[in-house]
């Protein structure tokens, strides 16, 4: 899934210090999930922003509305009565989310409530872990399906770097983070399959130009003919 | 190794000093500068000089652990311009595939000729942590590149390269490294890819480094390649301590540590380890030279080359007269108070 930080409440208090009426909008897909964008979510935000301004002596009216996702125009369509109230949009989407809401409705600013971290799984409780970087050329079958390009830090294609010892990465640093070298993780994933002899493999270097956006991708077979 | 008087029509590569002096089949000692953090070759002359005709070739690093340092191909030349002979290091964090070819072209048309292909070390320690690491190749992607642009005359994207680099190709190897059983398997691949030489990761575990030997010679990659250890002095047993508990990828013995922190004076003691563990080296089957990289100890690259026995070097340049020590340099021996060590028994 998508995973998402939500962003300090004062950072928000300042995107939104001009406007007296705003609408706060969730989504029900990843950001639900890793429990950052939610409906509880956009309740808690809003409670919280509306007491800092009535605080201040500056109250602010806030619009909640949670869909399914925002990365979908059939979806955002549902936020129209709302955002014709208000004077600018929070999305607690992810970063495609915000935006896509934002080109909806064009006349209205929108502003990030989360910081889009990576492509994650949940691990343990309230701990997510990247697995994937949507390099566009997966390369999962010559390492044992776990990804060098998202889990060695330079994501080298060619074994460990010199600086991998004890099973940990040389930017590990135990107090802070703890990050597994990837390429020991490959071997010890390829040696368990009896497939040591893919780590003799040289893989050639990477075409990064399908790694970079701006992306598009194209179905021919499910475009629709317009003519 | 090859004996010279066995093969004279060898077809040199790149024709450096340091090539030759592998192919001969001579005990090969290389040296190592970190430029500075500053727009000064004050540094480069000094230890390029002190190192004048005591060492076959002398490794410029490139912005050493990721720190902003005076750029290595412009040190080079300045070694060039002194008469000496540099040997490239090159690493694939700070450039694309386009910088590194355009750097080696550059470079190579100004005469350089050795280069040491390298990862590097993570952004995230230097002094720039929040910049963006490049990693567009990896270093054995590298050493193919350097290898195709100099024997198959073409860019790494397949066209051709008129007036090609020639380069003598170098890269590392860290015995120290973990998974163990796969630093061999990955000299090979380095090997496959077009590596001619390798320098080691310093040595601050002897039994290690025989091991890791071991397992070099059980693939036969002692005739593929020349090898040369990398050896360092350390300044102090806090340092080898720090460094057995604090560097990633290092081993650092217990032995190494105690010799140190027994010493009555340890900076002798830090070359003498280093002399001893030369000495070491050239009893190991397989092993082609010694790479000395005193990082930022530079000063006493002249001491521990002296004391190890390895002058005169066979075909270094100012081999049979090499430069006298500069009185800064007496003045630094003197402050560790290691001046009078190559008078000592």
């Amino acid at each position: 899934m998508i995973v998402a930080e939500g962003k300090p409440v004062e950072k928000i208090l300042e995107m939104v210090a001009p406007f007296k009426k705003v609408l706060i909008a969730g989504c029900r897909g990843c950001v639900t999930v890793c429990l950052t964008g939610g409906e509880k979510e956009v309740g808690i935000l809003a409670s919280q922003i509306r007491m800092a301004r009535s605080k201040d002596g500056n109250p602010i009216e806030i619009l909640e509305q949670t869909e399914e996702r925002q990365c979908d125009a059939e979806y955002n369509a549902k936020f129209l009565e709302n955002v014709e109230q208000v004077d600018a949009i929070v999305s607690l989407a992810c970063g495609i989310g915000i935006q896509y809401l934002g080109e909806k409705y064009p006349a209205t600013p929108i502003f990030p409530g989360v910081n889009t971290l990576m492509l994650g799984a949940n691990i343990d409780v309230g701990k997510w872990e990247e697995r994937c970087m949507a390099c566009g050329d997966c390369v999962l079958d010559k390492t044992g399906g776990i990804c060098p390009i998202t889990r060695c830090s330079k994501s080298l294609l060619n074994g460990p770097c010199g600086g991998s010892q004890y099973g940990k990465c040389e930017v590990s640093t135990p107090a802070k983070e703890d990050i597994p070298c990837g390429w020991q993780l490959i071997y010890d994933r390829l040696s368990a399959l009896g497939q040591l002899d893919k780590m003799k493999e040289i893989i050639p270097s990477k075409n990064w130009l399908r790694a970079k956006g701006p992306r598009t991708y194209v179905r021919e077979d499910l475009t629709l003919d317009r003519s | 190794m090859t004996e010279a008087n066995d093969k004279p029509e060898v077809t040199l590569k790149s024709g450096s000093a340091l090539e030759k002096t592998y192919v001969s089949g001579q005990f090969v000692c290389t040296g190592e500068v970190g430029p500075p953090m500053e727009s000064s070759f004050h540094h480069v002359e000094l230890f390029g000089n002190a190192m004048k005709g005591r060492v076959d070739s002398i490794n410029l690093t490139d912005n050493q652990t990721a720190m902003t340092r005076l750029s290595s191909w412009a040190a080079a030349v300045k070694l060039i311009q002194m008469g000496l002979e540099p040997n490239l290091q090159m690493v694939c964090r700070d450039r694309n595939r386009l910088a590194m070819q355009s750097d080696l072209l550059g470079a190579y048309a100004l005469g350089v000729r050795n280069v040491l292909c390298l990862s590097g070390d993570h952004q995230s320690f230097g002094n720039h942590p929040g910049c963006k690491g490049v990693y567009d190749l990896d270093s054995i992607q590298l050493i193919n590149m350097v290898k195709r642009l100099r024997d198959d005359g073409c860019f790494e994207c397949g066209a051709e390269c008129k007036n090609n680099p020639k380069f003598f190709i170098g890269c590392a190897e860290n015995p120290f490294g973990d998974p163990f059983e796969f630093r061999a398997v990955r000299l090979e691949k380095k090997i496959e890819a077009g590596a001619d030489f390798v320098q080691t990761q310093c040595i601050l575990d002897m039994e290690r480094f025989v091991l890791f030997m071991e397992r070099v010679r059980e693939r036969g990659l002692h005739k593929r390649i020349y090898i040369s250890p990398g050896l360092m002095p350390v300044k102090s047993a806090k340092m080898a301590r720090y460094m057995q508990h604090g560097v990633p990828g290092m081993l650092v013995s217990e032995d190494f540590c105690q010799r140190l922190e027994k010493a009555e004076n340890g900076k002798i003691a830090a070359l003498d380890l280093t002399v001893d563990y030369i000495k070491q080296c050239q009893q190991i089957e397989g092993v082609s030279g010694v790479h000395v990289m005193a990082v930022a100890w530079e000063e006493v690259v002249p001491l521990v080359v002296e004391k190890a026995g390895l002058l005169p070097r066979p075909f270094a340049p100012f081999a049979d007269n090499p430069a006298p020590i500069t009185d800064e340099i007496k003045a630094m021996w003197a402050k560790a108070k290691v001046d009078g060590y190559l008078a000592r028994n």
